[in-house]
């Protein structure tokens, strides 16, 4: 029963997760627009979706026991990728302002709607369980 | 949780950002200091940026403030022969202060200081939407 419910929330949690560290490469990106050199990143997260459904964890493999498990931290770095710029600034930033905040602001509400859907979800197995 | 370390990019953003406004304040105030605490003319000061990563294994970098940096320019000379600051030729130096720089340098401070507060608030507001979840 609990693996069922796993599956229940688990597209919703990965997507969540997923929104969670897009914003924060998002915020990033804001924090360093008037940094000399900096270069904008973000990943795809259609892409990073479909990796994080299709294969069960993130962590690495461990054949033998006494392997050590990584986090599923560890590998988000290597999603990411530079932003081409439309108008890219004298000093090397490749930061363009608006464009970011946009993003920052679409990520936010899907975010909102992940939220929604995982409530729904909740709700609705809270009254299935009640049986009302 | 990543959420969080919005909260921490954002912060050193303002942080960052209000030193720059410090430093414009300073520039602007100082803009026609003949004399500093060394005896010569003040001298424009910038900030460098710098992206730095808060922790090793965090994904997105934030803002440190690499140093503080004296704009070596020459002053600019005004032609004032009865000032006691006046060299051998009647000339006094000022300093190299652009004022129509530093503004443009505070606009966009601002800027950058105002749409960092909005990325904490909607960072907030998704947490507190979290907390929430399933009541």
């Amino acid at each position: 029963m609990l693996n069922r419910l796993n599956t229940v929330f688990e597209p919703h949690e990965r997507a969540l997760r997923l929104r969670a560290y897009r914003s924060e490469v998002l915020a990033g990106n804001i924090a360093n627009a008037d940094t000399p050199n900096y270069k904008a990143r973000d990943f795809d997260f259609q892409a990073a979706y479909r990796g994080a459904i299709g294969q069960d964890d993130l962590s690495l493999a461990r054949t033998h026991a006494g392997h050590l498990g990584s986090s599923a931290s560890t590998a988000a770095p290597s999603w990411l990728a530079y932003r081409h710029p439309v108008q890219p600034s004298i000093d090397g930033n490749t930061v363009e302002l608006d464009a970011e905040v946009a993003r920052y602001s679409e990520n936010a509400l899907r975010y909102q709607a992940s939220l929604t859907f995982t409530s729904q979800r909740i709700r609705g197995l809270f009254s299935a369980i009640q049986g009302q | 949780m990543s959420l969080i370390n919005v909260f921490d990019i954002a912060a050193s953003a303002l942080s960052a950002q209000s030193q720059r406004l410090n430093v414009v304040a300073s520039n602007m105030a100082n803009a026609d200091s003949a004399v500093s605490a060394d005896g010569t003319p003040y001298r424009a000061r910038q900030l460098m940026f710098e992206a730095r990563m808060l922790r090793p294994g965090s994904i997105a970098p934030a803002v440190s403030v690499k140093g503080v940096v004296e704009d070596t320019s020459a002053p600019r000379l005004v032609f004032d022969p009865k000032h006691p600051l006046a060299d051998a030729k009647g000339y006094v130096s000022y300093p190299n202060v652009s004022v129509v720089e530093e503004m443009t340098n505070m606009i966009s401070a601002s800027r950058s200081y105002q749409i960092n507060t909005d990325v904490m608030n909607t960072a907030k507001n998704l947490m507190l939407r979290t907390l929430s979840l399933g009541q």
